[in-house]
């Protein structure tokens, strides 16, 4: 599906890769944590999720993998659409393993398996069957470089993972997440819990990959969000108040609501 | 309203400084009282130990572990009751524990959190608390005779095993609850099914956990006694069940299951119900090794589970 | 999920039917593993009661809980459970006069006056003590604690109710110790800081502050005592004498519900005699008290447990 962006600065065609359609959530409880979003994310592109905490937005990134399934009791209302099998991923007739080898997760503090190197970026493999030594290899080796993390590792992949530093964790949960080919990677808070050099290492990693997939990130850090991100959303108390290209909304945007966050103003 | 002069304050200052000195002998005593009462306690382990080594010592040799039982209380040993006692326990292992950790691993895993789970949670927590006699008669009625197994090995067994059963289960239970949320989402990420997740993380990464539990339990079937007798097993035997390994094809029978057989504490039990103090010496010998097997295994099980939380940094 | 859904699902995202059957078949085979438990539950009740009835059949109710006299295996035969209650009730309440006081001062001086290198070395005595087999407390009892009392009391016949009970009280101690200590240690630091802050003692802030606070589980932990006590078989059958005798004095021997079904196992049993029966009513009478203690000893929990 192609949509012309009808804005003061872009012009050209982007491509859909998924689309969250009058999206509503419920937790177990009742409460209701996301109400009627409705947001695009384009085909190899950054979109962010930015707003203050609560607002909503790791609650919706979970919805893209199916995560909420696991806690009985959740809710989904709506429709997310995945491209190009125009499925609503939602649907109680899709199976959430199928979505979850198509789109990856990235959390927020790194949380390899204990166990080697080789076999977390090895495990997503496995689970789908694959056994062949030769071709396990190849793999990790590509996810291993895709994440920045071959040349620090090559030498000791049946080391404990546990005992990378924060950030080779985090490049280590990249190329977990990569080695199983996602269309979509989804991000949550990734660099929250890392030092500056290794969160500089990370966003220079994600614009990287977004040439070969797309990229859904949820940022507490709005300074992240306007260096990389194309797109940006601003969500407040599970409601999208604003989605636009991210020069757009940091520069000029068309709701007050959006310039009081982004401004300090509160949150 | 007459407002309190200073000189009274003079003499609140000395009762003050009075009922401080009380509590503190009162806190004193009972500082006392709780180490005298904690040093007894670990006393009283030690003379028990010591007790039966002294008592039974001109039984320590070989020939004490390599005889059966005989009339000579000197020539008496304890070949068959160690003998049934490892059987028993193989099969009391192999049954209690895929049990027990299947069962740990349903009810922390797959159970949703309805009336059926708290069923089966308030019936094992029950169970832990029956008395063993009474797996002893559940064992006699069902086992030996409604189905026919007879006073064998395997009846002991599967007594022993229904006793360890809600050990292995809560143990089970706690090392799965031990694992953060964070590494099952991350395996779920990568799109692994419920049973791969299990099979894959939660139950490795619980086997120190449910290790101590095993062995706990093992050491508690090693001492049981009250339903190993109510099942009929025997006193005086003076042979030994089949061999499980032969040297001929096909290398393993399973005639010993079906074999009468004794254990290590109802030899003791049968030689301490005797008059003659002969035959009181072999009781203690027979306790001394018992408690020196339990407690091995007890002080094995605490140190892996001391190491296991030294060693977890999620 | 949602009602309305005109897409209609791609065949890559659809759901995999043989991983799903799988899938099914593990959940099915786990659950019956679950299910075990309630199975031994009823396989017991199922296995006392149908063995007890032809024994009630033959011995009214009326004899059973009011005769004073039991010997089944006699000639002259008396069906009265008394006896064997009042031999459990005996040595129970003689452990639970030592067990108590004791149990519960270790427990409070672990949670409240040890330094944590103290704790860390009492708590394994405390479980080393809980894995020694009950037939060795038995030999002590009978070997050692018997003569000792002789010493003081020489009438003493060396079977009898004091000894086992003694050494029942210390085999219990640790059972209460660590229940009781581990809710007391469950008691947050922020209560205590407030009464040292007063100026409390730690004596004092263990009984008028702590202990009051952790009340459902020191009493959680007497229940779990007397409980395991009544269920207590090897000790009363080597040292108490295995004659059923009604009577609440110490100095004499006795059965309890236990040492009775040990006493008749340890015979001939014809399987579907009157004699093979009454082990199955005694053992029905044990369940039902034990019962009824757990259950009492929830309620009770329920009743005063405290959230922080």
């Amino acid at each position: 599906m192609v949509k012309k962006i009808t804005t003061n600065k872009l012009k050209h065609d982007e491509i859909i890769k998924a689309e969250s359609k009058n999206l509503n959530f419920f937790y177990a409880d009742g409460t209701q944590a996301l109400n009627n979003v409705s947001l695009p994310v384009y085909e190899n592109k950054i979109t962010a999720l930015i707003g203050p905490s609560g607002c909503g937005k790791s609650t919706f990134l979970r919805c893209f993998n199916r995560m909420h399934d696991l806690y009985p009791g959740n809710r989904y209302d709506g429709q997310i659409i995945l491209q190009p099998d125009n499925t609503n991923i939602l649907s109680d007739g899709v199976d959430p393993i199928e979505v979850r080898m198509r789109i990856s997760m990235v959390f927020q503090k790194p949380n390899p398996f204990p166990k080697s190197i080789y076999e977390n970026v090895a495990y997503g493999l496995r689970v789908r069957g694959e056994s062949n030594k030769r071709s396990l290899d190849e793999k990790v080796e590509e996810a291993l470089k895709g994440a920045s993390l071959w040349n620090e590792v090559k030498d000791r992949l049946q080391d404990l993972a546990f005992n990378l530093s924060g950030g080779q964790q985090q490049r280590l949960c990249i190329a977990r997440a990569l080695a199983t080919e996602p269309e979509i990677m989804l991000f949550d808070e990734p660099t929250s819990a890392l030092d500056p050099i290794a969160t500089m290492n990370i966003e220079e990693l994600m614009s990287e990959l977004k040439q070969k997939l797309s990229i859904l990130i949820v940022t507490h850090n709005m300074q992240q969000a306007a260096r990389i991100s194309d797109y940006t959303a601003y969500m407040y108390l599970g409601k999208l108040v604003e989605f636009d290209a991210t020069n757009q909304i940091f520069t000029n945007p068309s709701k007050k609501e959006t310039e009081d966050y982004i401004t300090g103003k509160f949150g | 309203m007459a407002i309190q002069n200073k000189p009274a304050a003079n003499k609140n200052l000395s009762s003050i400084r009075k009922t401080i000195a009380n509590h503190k002998r009162y806190d004193f005593i009972f500082a006392s009282l709780g180490t005298l009462v904690i040093a007894s306690l670990t006393i009283t382990l030690l003379i028990l130990f010591l007790d039966l080594v002294i008592d039974g010592y001109p039984r320590f040799n070989l020939d004490f572990f390599s005889n059966f039982p005989s009339r000579r209380a000197a020539r008496a040993g304890i070949l068959s009751a160690w003998i049934g006692s490892s059987l028993v326990l193989l099969v009391t292992f192999i049954v209690a524990v895929p049990l027990g950790i299947t069962s740990g691993v349903y009810l922390e895993e797959y159970a949703k959190k309805n009336w059926f789970s708290d069923l089966i949670e308030i019936n094992v927590s029950n169970l832990a608390g029956v008395p063993s006699i009474i797996y002893g008669l559940l064992a006699l009625g069902l086992f030996v005779y409604s189905f026919g197994l007879g006073q064998s090995i395997l009846t002991a067994g599967l007594t022993l095993a229904l006793l360890m059963l809600p050990i292995v289960i809560v143990s089970t239970r706690e090392a799965i609850r031990a694992i953060p949320v964070h590494i099952r989402e991350a395996a779920y990420a990568v799109g692994a099914t419920k049973w791969q997740v299990c099979h894959n993380h939660v139950i490795p990464y619980s086997y120190g956990g449910i290790l101590t539990g095993v062995i706990i339990g093992m050491a508690r079937a090693i001492g049981e006694t009250a339903p190993i007798i109510t099942i009929g097993a025997l006193t005086f035997i003076a042979f030994l069940p089949p061999s499980p390994i032969g040297l001929e094809p096909p290398f393993l029978n399973f005639e010993w299951l079906e074999s009468g057989f004794t254990v290590l504490p109802i030899q003791m039990f049968n030689w301490i119900s005797r008059p003659q103090h002969a035959f009181h010496i072999n009781a203690a010998a027979t306790g001394a090794v018992i408690i020196m097997l339990t407690l091995l295994m007890n002080g094995f099980a605490i140190k892996l589970r001391y190491n296991i939380r030294k060693k977890i940094k999620w | 999920m949602n009602p309305e859904n005109d897409l209609i699902i791609s065949p890559r995202l659809a759901k995999n039917f043989r991983r799903n059957l799988m899938e099914r078949f593990i959940e099915f085979g786990l659950l019956c593993s679950g299910l075990v438990a309630i199975f031994i539950t009823l396989a017991i009740v199922y296995v006392l009661v149908s063995e007890a009835i032809p024994f009630f059949q033959y011995v009214s109710i009326k004899d059973f809980l009011t005769d004073t006299v039991w010997t089944p295996n006699y000639s002259i035969k008396h069906y009265g459970i008394l006896p064997l209650i009042s031999g459990t009730l005996t040595t129970t309440g003689i452990a639970l006069i030592v067990a108590v006081p004791l149990g519960t001062i270790t427990a409070i001086y672990l949670s409240e006056f040890a330094s944590h290198k103290v704790r860390e070395i009492i708590k394994p005595i405390l479980e080393l003590l809980v894995g020694v087999p009950t037939v060795v407390f038995g030999y002590f009892a009978l070997m050692l604690v018997t003569p000792m009392l002789q010493k003081i009391y020489p009438d003493l016949t060396t079977f009898n109710m004091l000894g086992p009970g003694i050494v029942m009280g210390i085999m219990i101690v640790p059972y209460i110790a660590s229940v009781a200590e581990d809710s007391m240690r469950a008691v947050p630091m922020s209560m205590r800081e407030g009464a040292y802050a007063m100026g409390a003692t730690r004596f004092q802030t263990a009984v008028r502050v702590i202990t009051p606070a952790a009340i459902s589980g020191i009493v959680a932990a007497y229940i779990l005592a007397i409980s395991r006590a009544v269920g207590e078989t090897m000790i009363v059958a080597i040292a108490a004498g295995q004659q059923p005798n009604f009577t609440f004095n110490p100095v004499e021997s006795a059965a309890t519900i236990t040492s009775y079904i040990v006493s008749v196992a340890l015979g001939d049993l014809e399987h579907g005699g009157i004699g093979y029966q009454s082990i199955f009513a005694a053992g029905l009478t044990l369940l039902i008290m034990t019962l009824l203690i757990n259950i009492l000893g929830h309620a009770v929990r329920k009743k005063y447990a405290e959230r922080y």
